[in-house]
């Protein structure tokens, strides 16, 4: 299992345009991936359970990813959780 | 007064006024048309055939998958790929593995219908999204009752959309518009649309915004009594619905709605259009920012750069420090994003009214007069150091320009000039690309700098002035209190002799001059600017095109000439007097 701490960058938050591409990103992975925020851990392939976290901008959150390709699951999706989208 | 019908006693019994949020401005006269989705709500039933049941929960999701994607396309066509971009999403909860695969699982073990097994784990998500305290991820909601609604829709072989059924010029009334809806809607017989419920940052307010039709939100219950066929006035400047009409009302409408129009398109028209003087002097009109949202804001308004980016939103709001790679995001985000237009970054602000509890900064008793901005961010020169890394490291992404705020000494700008110059060596020596040239300048912001500014231009590469400060300090009254506010005047002599001072003394340097506070955007100090020889106004977004308009109207000569006189007067009154003559005559 892979595990890293990443800070939501994204203005507006981690939700529509973000969470849909990171969903589609953690799809094509085999792994299992997982995001946390304060303790509240959901599947990381579910844009309606990463709604539910309420990431806001600056919240930090956790990346699990366990799996086929753990590490490079990790470091891909990670960025796309620091990165600014066009909204 | 929100939701409220309140008889107005001098026209018709009949004519009512139903307050609300102005979505997107503008005006409509047309009769209601009053939408009304049937909701289904499914019933719990106990099916033999499971196997059965999930294939045609698969079948329905197949048909709901089918109508999206036209409504994609649809979308894509009329408003871009951007705006289309919601409906992917909505085809993704149709993929979604803790919707749609939960109930499935819940039909093969409860032998439930399908219908009552979707709607129950989308209530689920529903509620939760409802109770956080986001608006923008309560709205999503919306969402998911939308998709959901659909595909329900389907399993009971019923159609669900409905804003097909409107033919003639109309406003829709509606209890909310689905985002599936906004899509839909006929922008040539649609005049406008409001809603029961909902707020400025509702899908369908932002919808009404992109199709550019009027629009009001949040109007309350009453709303719904409005029959389809009443006439109404929509007054989504003010937020208000005038219900049956009295004709001297309609007449007066028609009226304003007409000049609105032409005013709207005489600003639309100059969106991309330089800022020139009647006698033909260039100006630049610049926004002011906050964060990064704000950009789009400004190039939606015609900026022709950023004169004051606000880097205090990196800082606030948080647990720690910004790292470099988050704040070298952020900087190069902008710069991209505004195409090579100057982007005028100011360093960290912070002090004064703005706190940051992680720092532990002692508590001071006059905290504007204390450790602040430049002052801190040399005491603390990590934090500051890092910033500057991040905006070298930035600047090849686009046109970038340093400010530093609060200077009022010229050793404090040589010391924040050393660093920066030894940050860019030591990221040179790292082998990190560096802009070969950034313009480096100050906030004029203390008389005491305003005073020396000959001194200072010689070297900086430009001024902002930066007014709601200056004032302030001018005028020794707290802009924050209001029983002096008397005292903060924008056009005080004072305050323009200083102004005046600070942009001859940056002329005869060759250097150019902002300004960044709230009167570059005021159009009683417009003129008076122009004529002393301020080059860039930078001011909130909205205030742009109509600052534009203005500027277009004056020549810059005849208020050059006229400075000497208007300064001679001794009150901000007399002098605000003589400047409204002038532009009236």
């Amino acid at each position: 299992m892979a595990t890293g701490t990443f800070t939501v960058l994204n203005p507006s938050g981690f939700h529509a345009r973000p969470t849909k591409v990171f969903v589609q990103a953690a799809t094509a992975f085999q792994c299992k991936v997982s995001l946390s925020k304060n303790g509240k851990k959901v599947n990381g392939k579910s844009s309606l359970s990463i709604l539910t976290l309420g990431i806001a901008v600056n919240d930090e959150v956790i990346l699990e990813t366990d799996g086929d390709q753990e590490e490079k699951a990790l470091q891909e999706l990670g960025a796309l959780l620091t990165k600014i989208y066009e909204e | 007064m929100k939701g409220v019908m309140e008889p107005m006693t001098e026209h018709t019994a009949r004519t009512a006024t139903i307050g609300g949020i102005a979505a997107s401005p503008g005006y409509a006269i047309a009769k209601a048309y009053r939408l009304q989705r049937d909701e289904i709500k499914p019933v719990q039933k106990q099916v033999a055939d499971a196997a059965a049941e999930t294939d045609r929960f698969r079948q329905a999701i197949g048909k709901a998958k089918a109508e999206l994607k036209q409504i994609h396309e649809l979308t894509r066509q009329r408003l871009g790929e951007e705006k289309a971009e919601i409906f992917e999403a909505h085809l993704l909860l149709l993929e979604d593995p803790d919707l749609i695969d939960v109930a499935m699982e819940q039909i093969e073990q409860d032998n439930v219908n399908a219908d009552f097994a979707l709607h129950s784990v989308a209530a689920t998500f529903i509620d939760a999204l409802l109770a956080m305290d986001n608006e923008l991820l309560r709205e999503r909601a919306a969402d998911i009752r939308d998709v959901s609604g659909r595909v329900i829709a389907a399993l009971h072989g019923a159609a669900y959309t409905t804003v097909s059924g409107v033919t003639e010029e109309s406003v829709i009334i509606a209890e909310d518009l689905a985002p599936s809806d906004t899509a839909l809607l006929d922008v040539n017989i649609v005049r406008g649309f409001a809603t029961e419920i909902g707020s400025r940052t509702s899908h369908s307010a932002i919808m009404s915004r992109s199709l550019g039709i009027p629009a009001i939100v949040g109007a309350g219950s009453s709303l719904m009594d409005i029959e389809t066929g009443t006439m109404i006035i929509l007054d989504a400047v003010k937020g208000k619905i005038i219900v049956a009409p009295s004709d001297g009302e309609l007449e007066q409408y028609r009226h304003i709605q007409e000049q609105y129009e032409q005013r709207r398109a005489e600003l639309a028209g100059l969106k991309s259009e330089p800022t020139v003087s009647a006698d033909g002097a260039h100006m630049e009109l610049a926004a002011n920012i906050g964060s990064v949202e704000d950009v789009q804001k400004a190039l939606d308004n015609g900026a022709e750069g950023i004169g004051l980016f606000r880097t205090e939103f990196l800082y606030m709001g948080r647990s720690a420090l910004p790292t470099e790679e988050e704040q070298f995001n952020v900087y190069k985000y902008v710069l991209e994003k505004m195409d090579g237009k100057p982007v005028v970054i100011r360093t960290l602000d912070i002090g004064g009214d703005k706190e940051l509890p992680y720092m532990k900064l002692p508590k001071e008793s006059n905290p504007f007069l204390g450790l602040r901005a430049v002052r801190l961010c040399l005491q603390e020169q990590d934090l500051f150091r890092t910033q500057l890394r991040a905006l070298l490291r930035a600047s090849r992404y686009g046109n970038l320009k340093i400010m530093f705020p609060m200077i009022a000494l010229r050793e404090e700008l040589r010391e924040c000039k050393r660093l920066l110059q030894e940050e860019r060596t030591k990221l040179i020596a790292e082998g990190i690309e560096v802009a070969e040239r950034i313009e480096v300048g100050i906030m004029i912001e203390i008389p005491a700098a305003a005073l020396a500014a000959d001194q200072f231009a010689k070297e900086v590469d430009f001024f902002s002035i930066g007014t709601n400060d200056l004032i302030q300090y001018t005028m020794a009254a707290d802009r924050m209190n209001e029983t002096v506010s008397y005292l903060y005047q924008t056009c005080h002599p004072s305050v323009l002799r200083l102004i005046r001072m600070v942009i001859s003394a940056a002329s005869k340097e060759g250097k150019w001059v902002g300004m960044c506070g709230e009167m570059a955007g005021d159009e009683s100090a417009i003129p008076l600017l122009l004529g002393m020889g301020l080059h860039e106004f930078s001011m909130s977004a909205s205030s742009i095109l109509p600052a534009r308009a203005q500027i277009r109207s004056l020549s810059r000569q005849q208020w050059a000439e006229r400075i000497d006189s208007v300064l001679e007067l001794g009150s901000e009154q007399e002098i605000k007097q003589v400047v409204q003559q002038h532009v009236n005559s």
